[in-house]
């Protein structure tokens, strides 16, 4: 061991490309599971909900447009990086999640392979989920899945990256762009993560990462008119409920969250890509 | 209504169809009184009382809702998919044996032309049976799992514009994939629902498996709110809709909407101009507008607008405005007196915002709910005709210089169930498809449907899809998918 002083990292938001602090000034302590003092987090308000949410919004034409193969090689980039910085998440699962370095590396290496499987999906999803329809009349008919836009994610509260990157990724392997909330308690992985993300070609806005506690912000998302979709997987069963009845008001696709937060090591199938894909049936015409 | 072309009246007898003086519910294979107020369902284009309707109470929805999970556990879950696939093909061959009187029946209720009702909803109905009866014993090639399950028992509430079609579009993919089925028809528009639950009967459908409980909100409410019901599909106003998926939040039940439309009918400047006129009416006066996905917002291409309208008025000069089983008549009745303030409503919005009015000469029936296919031009796209749903025969014309503002104006707009796109030019066709926000996207045609082409809204014109592969997904869960 060497006497240097470590030079320790100053955890901000992750916001439209950017890392800035809260609009609001406000921090918070985060702890390790032993109750050590970790990093002071940034601590976002409604108002960073709704930068966010702009970010998101300004970002979809390009994500959404961009072709199939490029997002696909643009996610698994986002593995590469992850790969390269392995040792950095371990430590913060294991402070975060009180694992041992063992099992936190398994946490982290499962992160890596999930942006791995959902990079493959991106050139997948119009074959599996598309169809042409054989229509009775002179007419070309085709259906494709498309991005619903914008995806509020309230992150799980216990797995800190694996469970993070488990709502994350079916967004964007989608075209989605996405305004998350992150574990209240366990926020710094998906700081790093944020790091990952700025670096690995995606674009800014595409992900949005607001440190802070989804009982404050997550209403504001949930009633946001330019918000198309929220999952609620961080959010505890009174809270889920009152997002899902405010989500109503402007017809948000919900995709609601079990009692308990599931194993995130399951495979997901296709269980988290369908709720934030909309199908758009064409009709061309057929004629000389 | 004064036209280019007289005609001989054409009337569709209506002596093919015996309407009863009264109908009860259809619970667990048999017709049974209801203990709610009963309503009276009217001819809109008449004003005449056809039938008095059973209005189901919170106790006969729980009586259908357990009917139909005795049904679900003992006979329709268990049975081979081979047989529900059979059963289905029944209904759908009942339904075409029978079309004629359907056809009548729908028109008296709901004021639409014969026209539409014999060639559109009545064949489109019997194909939607005929389509998901061989979905039935081949859902594991549905792309949702190798072993897809029902849900349970489905509580459906559909509404008037397309009575029968809408009742098809809800229990035939319900039925293929196992489910049972307590279905809710709209308050106005009753009776061919209630002639459905005879081919139940016909087709030997054992009991419970379709249970139609008749009644207004409050009867849609009980079913959608009663908690054996495991799926909860909805077709309606996007104000409604609402409501429903509030009332759904914090439950284990599935959830699709089928809501309101306010679609663009994008024009281009090397348009078949003749066709898109044609395109033009069917899109926004096919079933007196009475559409959730009708061609609302006309954006033309500035270059051509005056040509464009022009035409349009002289076409819609020939449109006869009237009795609905003639089978000359291309527009009927408004389905209610309540649809029709609406209308009136909002179309006067459009005078007062500072929109140009245009409607063609003629006179209206005296008896009965009418208004005239209306074409407003000068229209901005703040005013509230070119932002809420008329659903009605008003068309809202707006212009667009570019490619890309024909776009960013479609897509101008809450909703996002359908659009229609004029052009020769293929390659902008596809261009222009990928850009709009919307679920259904028609090529030099309008308001075309068929089973096998999934159907539903992007935003808040609502969520899940109706036909197809894909809307099987409403009424399975799999391995991947709660």
């Amino acid at each position: 061991m060497s006497d240097r002083l470590a030079v320790r990292k100053t955890y901000k938001l992750y916001l439209g490309g950017a890392f800035p602090r809260s609009e609001s000034g406000r921090t918070y302590e985060v702890h390790d599971t032993r109750g050590h003092f970790l990093a002071n987090a940034a601590w976002a308000s409604r108002k960073d909900g709704r930068d966010a949410v702009v970010a998101a919004r300004s970002a979809f034409g390009k994500w959404s447009g961009a072709t199939a193969y490029n997002r696909g090689q643009v996610l698994y980039r986002v593995a590469e990086v992850m790969e390269g910085r392995a040792a950095q998440f371990t430590e913060e699962v294991a402070a975060g999640e009180g694992l041992s370095t063992a099992k936190a590396r398994a946490a982290v290496d499962a992160a890596i392979d999930r942006w791995v499987w959902y990079a493959g999906w991106t050139d997948k999803l119009a074959a599996v989920l598309g169809s042409t329809n054989p229509v009775a009349g002179p007419y070309f008919g085709f259906s494709v899945p498309e991005p619903t836009g914008v995806v509020a994610v309230l992150a799980p509260q216990r797995s800190s990256l694996l469970g993070l990157v488990s709502v994350l990724a079916p967004v964007l392997a989608a075209g989605n762009t996405a305004v998350v909330v992150t574990s209240k308690e366990r926020p710094l992985p998906a700081i790093t993560l944020g790091e990952v993300l700025a670096t690995s070609d995606v674009p800014g806005g595409v992900v949005n990462l607001l440190t802070g506690d989804a009982a404050e912000i997550g209403p504001w998302l949930a009633e946001h008119a330019d918000v198309d979709a929220i999952d609620l997987a961080g959010a505890p069963a009174p809270l889920a409920m009152e997002l899902e009845r405010s989500a109503a008001g402007t017809i948000k696709r919900v995709l609601r969250t079990p009692a308990e937060e599931p194993d995130w090591t399951a495979d997901p199938g296709l269980s988290r890509l369908r709720p934030f894909l909309e199908t758009k049936s064409v009709w061309h015409p057929i004629g000389v | 209504m004064t036209s280019l072309f007289e005609y001989a009246p054409a009337p569709e007898s209506r002596s093919i169809v015996d309407i009863r003086p009264s109908y009860g519910l259809f619970v667990d294979g048999e017709f049974v009184d209801g203990t709610g107020t009963p309503l009276k369902t009217v001819n809109p284009a008449t004003e005449e009382v056809l039938s008095e309707v059973a209005t189901g109470s919170e106790e006969d929805v729980d009586r259908a809702v357990r009917a139909a999970r005795r049904a679900f556990v003992k006979t329709w879950g268990p049975m081979r998919p081979a047989d529900r696939g059979k059963y289905l093909f029944r209904i759908a061959r009942l339904l075409q044996e029978r079309a004629r009187e359907f056809a009548v029946l729908e028109t008296l209720d709901n004021g639409k032309p014969i026209r539409e009702s014999r060639d559109v909803d009545v064949p489109l109905a019997a194909a939607h049976f005929f389509y998901h009866a061989g979905w039935a014993d081949k859902l594991e090639h549905a792309g949702l799992g190798p072993a897809p399950r029902p849900l349970g028992v489905a509580g459906q509430v559909i509404p008037w514009n397309f009575p029968l079609l809408m009742l098809a579009w809800k229990v035939a993919p319900a039925l293929a994939t196992g489910n049972t089925v307590v279905l809710k028809p709209a308050e106005t528009t009753p009776l061919t629902a209630l002639l459905f639950a005879e081919i139940c009967q016909q087709a030997d459908l054992p009991p419970g498996v379709v249970n139609i409980v008749t009644g207004a909100g409050e009867t849609g409410r009980a079913v959608i709110s009663h908690p054996d019901v495991d799926k909860v599909a909805f077709t309606g106003s996007t104000e409604v809709g609402r409501s429903i998926a509030r009332a759904v939040a914090g439950t284990e039940k599935r959830l699709t909407l089928e809501l309101g439309g306010k679609a663009a009918n994008i024009v281009f400047d090397d348009a078949p101009i003749d066709q898109a006129v044609e395109g033009i009416v069917r899109g926004i006066f096919f079933n007196q507008g009475h559409v959730c996905c009708a061609g609302s917002r006309l954006l033309v291409q500035e270059s051509v607008h005056d040509e464009v309208v022009a035409s349009l008025q002289r076409r819609i000069g020939t449109l006869r405005v009237g009795d609905p089983m003639d089978k000359n008549t291309d527009l009927g009745a408004i389905n209610s007196a309540e649809q029709l303030a609406r209308i009136r409503e909002l179309a006067a919005f459009g005078e007062t915002e500072g929109a140009t009015c245009w409607q063609p000469e003629g006179e209206l029936p005296d008896r009965g709910f009418w208004f005239k296919p209306t074409v407003f031009t000068d229209v901005s796209p703040a005013h509230r005709i070119a932002r809420d749903e008329v659903f009605g025969p008003v068309l809202s014309v707006m212009t667009f210089r570019t490619p890309d503002e024909a776009v960013a104006k479609a897509n101008n707009t809450t909703y996002g169930l359908s659009a229609g796109i004029w052009s020769e030019k293929g390659s902008r066709i596809l261009k222009v498809t990928d850009q709009l926000r919307a679920g259904v996207v028609w090529a030099n045609t309008f308001n075309e449907f068929d089973p096998t082409s999934p159907f539903g809204g992007y935003k808040q014109s609502g969520y899940g899809r109706e036909g197809g592969r894909q809307g099987l997904a409403a009424y399975l869960s799999s391995g991947d998918q709660k």
